[in-house]
């Protein structure tokens, strides 16, 4: 008797600190991840209009709009469609995505002048989207599976220096990345990002992502009214502009098909 | 002469669209657009013509435009579309032409849809030929890409399902093809006689078509299955005389069965196509296949400048007799490349050439795509013909090497 006892003492004196004094600050970042994507979990779908402003290293400007649908699938990524309004010339022109946990996402970009819907390869990561500073990888879903984590600190939040932040790094670990590592900064309560710093493959700081104007929407899901971007390498800039956020429109799976691209509207 | 250049069939159904449209419009209009875009084309030939009656001039201008308006009713659930085009041409009467490219209702369901109207339909996934894209006839005249579609009168029903889309088409009617007139370029010696077109069916033009596409989704592969029953878009073409008493081509059209198939993998930056037809009903060849199977291949980011360069090759067989409307690309090598500068003013650029494998009579090709501004975009497209032996389909053209310039204004 006295001998189980010592045991499961000894059981649990060696699990105790594992979960609360010895969590290293890999463990540590994957934990607050995984806690980041629960909190965001349960949104079902949403729709907002966004526009994106490129600014070039002389400060000239020009726009891109669009409508974005946002599906979400509990057991793999999310899936969304984008539809350009903006510019005239490529009013229609939308791209699906099927995102995913593990492996290339899939894509289909839909082409109004010849109503041609195209399967397309997503191993293009690092290229800008539509001339922007934002890239293909820049804008899939975040899930947690894409990255492995490292805690560094807790400090200030950019933008929002009243709030705390956990500031950790994350490594990519899709080996077509653009990217060596991420330095991201979440807020501690709510787990909204306010910036992420991003590293090349040469390990050289490339681009800052800031995140503005949160708003709470459906209870409990932070999204940003402005986004950010700025690449120190080239002096270009985009800043991207969310409005007419809604959420649990009751898209459905239905929705998110290549052979509908064709009626978004 | 004087001809209406909108189908009867076209007006009719157009007209149906609007009505059925109109009284909803008026009560339910949510949101109405209009937008749309006009341009001015001019057409260099490097060669005098060679064909009797052709004008000598070798530049040759056009304007076109195309408005679009999009109307949305029942929550956004209905739809309301009507996209006229206007083409006038100042060489070619032919060229000159007034389409309705789309003018349809439609309603969306949960994971289904109806259309009734003019509407424009693409299948297939290979880039030099496209074979299985049978709903729409093309409109010659208006580039010689073959792109450009005229508006078809439909029913068309889809269901998006988790085994796929099942899509069934109605059409009834049909619509010629366009075809270059006495003074245009780009044809044969003899121009063709659109409007004493003749038919297998006793309905002639007013044949009710039907088809029905089954396509889907499945990991990297995307596959469609499509049969069509109806009026041949591919005419054949045999000597007559027209009202003045002289010789022309007269396009007879057959009643054909078309199955197809459409594949295409996508692994990695590799895209593996395949698109295959099988056709019976031609008079003098009752059945043939064709297929153009062949891969794209794209550097992302190249060297980190952003830029995207595609590379296509694609091989182009077609079994069908001498008998059956003609084709250029009976075994044939199409090898090109796609380079995007992924720049804000999305400049573009393709070249391509396809050659045949016995001859080597080549159709070489370039296009250009610039966005100035906001909205404005320029585009140049050159189209040239090489090694042309006599008796290649490709001789009557090989003098109308040409650059297009086109500049387009949206609004």
């Amino acid at each position: 008797m006295t001998k189980r006892l010592i045991a499961a003492a000894l059981v649990l004196a060696a699990a105790v600190p594992t979960f609360a004094l010895a969590e290293t600050p890999e463990e540590k970042g994957l934990r607050i991840a995984k806690e980041a994507d629960v909190s965001d979990a349960g949104f079902a779908d949403f729709t907002a209009n966004g526009k994106m402003i490129l600014r070039n290293k002389q400060g000239k400007e020009s726009t891109r709009e669009f409508k974005g649908w946002t599906l979400e699938v509990s057991d793999d990524g999310d899936k969304s469609m984008n539809m350009f309004t903006e510019p005239r010339d490529v009013k229609g022109t939308a791209l699906l995505t099927w995102n995913h946990k593990q492996g290339d996402d899939d894509q289909w970009l839909y082409l109004p002048v010849l109503k041609r819907v195209k399967r397309i390869s997503s191993s293009n990561k690092t290229g800008s989207y539509v001339g922007s500073e934002f890239s293909y990888e820049d804008l899939t879903s975040p899930e947690v599976e894409k990255y492995t984590y490292k805690w560094l600190r807790e400090e200030p939040c950019p933008v929002k220096p009243e709030l705390t932040c956990n500031v950790m790094e994350r490594y990519p670990t899709d080996k077509e990345s653009g990217y060596s590592k991420q330095i991201a900064w979440l807020e501690k309560e709510t787990y909204r990002g306010y910036k992420v710093d991003y590293y090349d493959r040469k390990d050289t700081f490339l681009k800052t992502l800031t995140f503005h104007d949160y708003n709470k929407y459906a209870d409990k899901h932070w999204r940003p009214g402005k986004m950010m971007m700025v690449n120190h390498q080239t002096g270009k800039s985009t800043d991207m502009l969310w409005t007419d956020y809604q959420f649990k429109t009751g898209l459905s799976d239905g929705d998110f098909k290549s052979t509908r691209l064709k009626n978004l509207r | 002469m004087t001809r209406p250049s909108i189908h009867r069939t076209t007006l009719a159904a157009g007209a149906l669209a609007a009505t059925l449209a109109g009284t909803a419009v008026e009560s339910r209009a949510q949101d109405t657009e209009v937008s749309g875009w006009a341009a001015v084309e001019v057409r260099v030939f490097t060669e005098p013509s060679r064909h009797p009656g052709q004008d000598p001039q070798r530049i040759q201008p056009s304007f076109m435009f195309q408005p679009e308006l999009r109307a949305d009713f029942f929550d956004g659930a209905g739809r309301l579309t009507i996209i006229p085009y206007l083409r006038v041409d100042q060489t070619d009467r032919e060229r000159s032409h007034l389409d309705l490219r789309e003018a349809y209702v439609q309603y969306l369901g949960d994971s289904w849809d109806v259309l009734a109207g003019l509407g424009k339909v693409f299948w297939g996934v290979t880039e030099s030929r496209h074979l299985v894209d049978i709903i729409n006839q093309t409109d010659v005249v208006d580039d010689v890409d073959l792109e450009e579609k005229l508006g078809q009168p439909m029913i068309n029903a889809n269901m998006h399902t988790e085994y796929g889309s099942f899509g069934l088409f109605v059409l009834p009617g049909f619509r010629e093809a366009t075809s270059p007139g006495w003074d245009g370029r780009l044809r044969a010696t003899l121009p063709v006689e659109t409007h004493k077109a003749q038919y297998e069916s006793s309905a002639k033009d007013h044949h009710v078509d039907f088809a029905a596409r089954w396509a889907h989704n499945l990991g990297d592969f995307d596959i469609g299955l499509a049969h069509f029953w109806g009026t041949s878009r591919e005419p054949r073409y045999g000597l007559g005389l027209d009202d003045l008493g002289r010789p022309v081509l007269i396009p007879f059209y057959d009643i054909i069965h078309q199955s197809s198939v459409d594949l295409q993998a996508t692994l990695g930056a590799w895209l593996l196509k395949f698109e295959g037809i099988s056709r019976w009903g031609h008079r003098g060849d009752n059945h043939f296949l064709a297929a153009v199977a062949g891969f794209e291949y794209t550097f992302f980011d190249l060297f980190e400048t952003g830029t995207d360069v595609g590379l296509l090759l694609e091989y182009l067989y077609d079994g069908r007799n001498s008998l059956a409307p003609p084709t250029a690309n009976d075994d044939d090598i199409f090898f090109g490349s796609r380079i995007a500068l992924n720049n804000t003013q999305d400049t573009e650029f393709l070249v391509g050439a396809i050659i045949d494998r016995h001859n080597q009579a080549t159709a070489a090709r370039f296009e250009a795509d610039h966005r100035i501004g906001d909205s404005w975009k320029i585009e140049v497209e050159g189209q040239f013909f090489m090694n042309v032996p006599v008796g290649d389909n490709l001789k009557n053209v090989t003098q109308d090497d040409h650059v297009q310039v086109r500049l387009f204004r949206y609004f």
